[in-house]
């Protein structure tokens, strides 16, 4: 076969020597625009995944790179003037000059031909001539450009700058440094190529390095500059320039990485932030999938090689990108965790992109694991249920964030895990049944620390379903008072009431076939909500809540909350969300009025703030009062998180101490995003932005999960769904 | 998990004679249903009416379409012929439906593509609402009319699923790929507020017997999806050509949590049907 590579870099050269070692009889030629001793950049990253797929790919370049290798196993997150190490992670890094050197030998010594400094500009000529043209011409690539319409490439820039550096500081971990000055806050991040060499990536938001004058900053002058501000990390070392430019990181994805004989490979086909340092690494593996599919398929029909090629990698290269997306997205927010201690700042690092958990750092660095937990036990609980401080020792039985009590103002949740019930309920007149005894007791002896048993309407007209549970009579409080006391017995478990009132969603069937069927005309009762916009095409129109209405709901909600009192609830939860009556206020998707309760976002609050006073004058001062809350509509138009984060700043001045934060279901027609953590960034905007503690669920299964998300500071409570059983 | 086989409804040269005969040796089976594809401009048998004929021809496995687009049809007359399917098989009929991936389906049965999402989420309780009412339909066996399952990946299939459906559908690909939709179906199901679990149904393409099978079932599956483009080719590569590929991906399948999974055929010839019962048997 005759095969062109165009780009000399570690994927195209180790593509080349890989199949020339398979079939000397491949006639194979690297075309690269620069000289064979040229090169951008310093170090590279390899984990010890990789390292196997070289091994087997090709043991002799694989020995004389390792030979090289300059390894370790720690991380240093520097912060706040401390280092925080956890160990246990496995990195080898390369000079990339070195990298080169080595494969363009190999290449050499294996007949490959490889020519220099030249530059390809008529790729259709190419293709007609070879068998096989592989696009590993990097980010900027020409082939890609040439058949930009089959392949598909969309780019998307990133909003924070950054410049790679060298430097003789010879890094013993992989380090992330943050230093503020009056500019910003700038990180590095840096890492040891060879014994006496480290990459110095500085990176910093855009407006930072404007207002720093990095913008209209000479090379010289950025250097002086970042020497400045890590002069205490560098201890006396210059920072070493190639060329060095400020660049905003592009991710590049491509809908296809082939088109007839033209194949895609590394940075051509795909990039993903630096910050999950992973370029090369991918670049590599593309070539060993690449080599390996070629040599399974032969025939003359390229088409099947290059289709098991895709198969292979696209899976992989998508679930980096993910991971990298959510990890330059921490970088470009790290300020919002400018209060964090160093500890869980260095924890909640490490977990930024969602691939590693509290678990999978515990298996790699147990101390470091018992360190955080230590640290969330004695500190992140709510101040009064302090650990006996024990010098500076590590408790080295801390209990895992999940299973350490929260105070909320004088209640205390004996554990994180909470239990939320579905509304299911199918009472008379809003009074529980046999069927809520059991789920209590159930509940309470569950372990969680927290249980929601139901929502509760605070008026019959309030009632989502005819079978909702109530709280608007003596009887209701009455019965829930003899289920708590039974249920209390069995468990530590505090019991919290959800009240509400379901707007325009409410005198629905119930859900066993499906949600938001209106009952039968003659079964219904008439809605209310923020405007008289049906909630679907089959709803009955609501009522326009009119001003002079309002007293008798405010005070519904305030009866609703000494009855939850009365009846021994621990914790009540103002329901908010869900587009019911009072989230029908908050969006402008439910709210037209053109009176002072419409409008801006603090006439859309209004009313709904109105019944939160009312509410937590009502509710006992020693015990806390959460707002379920709709963080975003999940639809263009509506209520987004910017908002909610403002929302939540106004609870939290009215005595609020918790937000149960939820998404979508404003609108019928939302457009959710269903999947792992989905609600996760939200709850962690509002609870580190608007310094309140959040409730977060959206179908977490894993103690994992919980435990991660605490220990990083993203909420303070989360709601477990049972995991699900195969089969 | 429950594994069906699909009839080869949209498979060329598969005749009507075939697909009866095909339902009754997959009543004879180890197969708990038949499932049957829809596909306006492409030379194939209506799903409905095959299901008809299959439930004719059998008393025991369930039949489901995997999927009806749902827009494409009268909502009214959609009701009626579920109904109708349902009352003849005594109760048998799983309703599959999406919205498709197809944008000529909708030109050639002339509805508008753009509101296509909007119009499924509407005709799911309709249909519901006409077998409840019964004023226009046969008395459905069970209450509330047949089970119906929605398709999709979008964060709206999603939820239009969990807001007016009994279960979700997917439409073929990897276990793992399988798994990722699962979990955001139960995570859309519980955001809902919904009783208990829906039920989850996967699908997945084979061709058994060697290279020829191999060959017609790749260049089907190649014309089938031309109008995705190169992705067609990936789909074709997917299809299970062996009995290894076939069993590791039913005990994936049953792994990542699926209640059932039919195996689509991709060769309109009935010893299909013998070949996969052998390798699911052994």
């Amino acid at each position: 076969m005759r095969i062109t590579v165009v780009g000399g870099g570690p994927a195209g050269l180790y593509f080349a020597a890989l199949m020339k070692r398979a079939d000397p009889s491949h006639e194979i030629t690297v075309l690269e625009r620069n000289a064979p001793d040229a090169t951008f950049g310093w170090g590279v990253v390899f984990s010890e995944e990789t390292l196997g797929s070289l091994r087997d790919a090709d043991r002799p370049s694989y020995d004389e790179i390792t030979e090289m290798f300059a390894r370790w196993g720690a991380i240093d997150v520097r912060y706040r003037g401390e280092t925080v190490r956890s160990r246990g992670h496995v990195f080898s890094a390369i000079a990339r000059v070195r990298l080169l050197s080595i494969l363009q030998r190999r290449c050499a010594d294996l007949g490959v031909e490889l020519r220099f400094e030249h530059e390809v500009s008529d790729l259709s000529g190419l293709a007609e001539a070879a068998d096989l043209v592989v696009g590993a011409d990097g980010v900027n690539s020409t082939v890609r450009a040439q058949r930009a319409e089959a392949l598909g490439p969309t780019l998307d820039v990133h909003r924070t700058r950054y410049i790679w550096f060298g430097t003789h500081l010879a890094l013993k971990a992989f380090t992330f440094i943050f230093r503020e000055n009056e500019h910003g806050l700038f990180q590095v991040h840096g890492y040891p190529f060879d014994a006496r060499t480290s990459t110095f990536i500085v990176e910093c938001p855009e407006w930072t390095w404007r207002r720093a004058g990095l913008d209209r900053a000479t090379e010289q002058e950025s250097i002086a500059y970042c020497e400045e501000l890590f002069a205490e990390d560098l201890a006396g070392h210059r920072l070493l320039s190639n060329r060095s430019m400020w660049l905003n990181f592009v991710t590049l994805r491509n809908g296809s990485w082939r088109d007839g004989n033209v194949v895609l490979v590394g940075d051509a086909a795909h990039t993903a932030h630096f910050t999950i340092g992973s370029g090369t690494k991918l670049a590599m593996e593309d070539a060993v999938a690449l080599a390996e599919a070629l040599e399974r398929h032969p025939g003359p029909d390229l088409t099947p090689a290059l289709v098991e090629y895709e198969l292979a990698r696209q899976p992989v290269i998508e679930r980096f990108q993910q991971a990298a997306l959510e990890s330059s997205a921490y970088f470009e927010n790290v300020r919002r965790y400018a209060g964090f201690e160093p500890v869980q700042f260095a924890f909640n690092l490490l977990t930024r992109s969602g691939r590693i958990t509290h678990l999978e750092l515990e298996k790699r660095d147990p101390s470091f694991v018992a360190g955080v937990d230590d640290w969330f036990a004695r500190n992140a609980t709510g101040s009064a249920i302090q650990v006996e401080p024990a010098g500076h020792r590590t408790v080295r039985v801390a209990r895992a964030p999940a299973f350490t009590p929260l105070l909320l103002r004088h209640v205390d949740v004996t554990n994180r895990v909470t239990l939320s019930s579905p509304d299911q309920d199918r009472c008379e007149d809003g009074v529980p049944g046999d069927e809520h005894t059991h789920r209590a007791e159930v509940a309470a002896a569950s372990g969680a620390g927290l249980v929601i048993p139901g929502s509760f309407a605070v008026s019959a007209e309030a009632r989502i379903r005819p079978g909702s549970l109530g709280l608007y009579a003596e009887a209701h409080a009455a019965a829930w008072r003899w289920i708590l006391d039974r249920a209390r017995h069995l468990g530590e478990a505090r019991f919290g009431a959800t009240i509400g009132h379901a707007g325009r969603r409410g005198a629905t069937r119930p859900r066993t076939r499906g949600v938001d069927i209106p009952l039968e005309p003659d079964d219904a009762w008439p809605l209310v909500s923020a405007s008289p916009l049906p909630y679907t095409s089959r709803s009955a129109v609501p009522r326009e809540l009119s001003v002079e209405e309002m007293p008798a709901i405010v005070a519904a909600f305030a009866r609703a909350a000494r009855l939850a009192a009365g009846a021994g609830f621990d914790l009540l939860e103002l329901d908010l969300a869900r587009g019911h009556l009072l989230a029908s206020f908050l969006s402008p998707l439910s709210n037209r009025r053109a009176d002072e309760y419409g409008g801006s976002l603090d006439d859309r609050l209004r009313f709904p703030l109105r019944v939160v006073e009312a509410v937590r004058e009502a509710w006992p001062e020693r015990r806390p009062l959460a707002v379920r809350l709709t963080a975003t509509d999940w639809m263009p138009g509506g209520f987004e998180v910017d908002e909610a984060v403002a929302v939540a700043e106004r609870l939290k001045s009215l005595g609020c101490d918790l937000v149960h934060v939820v998404a979508g279901q404003t609108v019928r027609n939302d457009r959710p995003e269903y999947g792992r953590f989905a609600l996760v960034p939200a709850s962690d905007r509002i609870r580190n932005e608007a310094g309140i503690c959040t409730l977060v669920g959206g179908h977490l299964t894993t103690m994992d999960e919980v435990n991660t998300i605490l220990a990083a500071g993203r909420a303070d409570l989360c709601i477990l769904d049972p995991p699900v059983a195969a089969g | 998990m429950r594994v069906g086989i699909g009839l080869p409804n949209t498979c060329p040269g598969a005749t009507g004679r075939l697909l009866v005969e095909w339902a009754r040796r997959a009543e004879a089976g180890p197969y708990s249903s038949v499932g049957v594809l829809d596909r306006v401009p492409y030379v194939s048998h209506d799903p409905l009416t095959t299901l008809a004929a299959a439930a004719a021809v059998t008393s025991r496995i369930a039949l489901v379409t995997m999927v009806v687009v749902g827009p494409l049809r009268s909502t009214a007359l959609l009701a009626k012929q579920a109904a109708s399917v349902d009352s003849i098989s005594g109760g048998r009929l799983v309703l599959g439906l999406s919205i498709g991936a197809r944008q000529d389906d909708y030109v050639v049965a002339r509805v508008d593509h753009r509101r296509r999402g909007e119009a499924l989420s509407e005709q799911i309780v309709d249909l519901r609402l006409a077998w409840e009412r019964g004023a226009m339909t046969p008395q459905p066996a069970r209450d509330g009319g047949p089970p119906i399952l929605v398709g999709g990946l979008s964060g709206q299939s999603f939820g239009r699923m969990a807001r007016s459906a009994d279960g979700y559908v997917h439409g073929g690909g990897p276990p793992r790929a399988f798994a990722g939709a699962a979990s955001r179906a139960l995570a859309a199901w519980s955001d809902l507020e919904r009783a208990g679990r829906p039920q989850l149904w996967g699908q997945g393409y084979f061709a058994l017997g060697g290279t020829e099978a191999t060959e017609t079932g790749a260049a089907y599956l190649r014309d089938y999806y031309a109008f995705t483009g190169p992705f067609a080719d990936r789909i074709a590569a997917g299809n299970l050509t062996t009995p290894q590929q076939v069993v590791d991906f039913v005990r994936g399948y049953e792994e990542a949590g699926c209640h059932e999974l039919v195996l689509l055929p991709t060769v309109a010839s009935l010893e299909q049907v013998e070949l996969l019962a052998e390798v699911l048997s052994a």
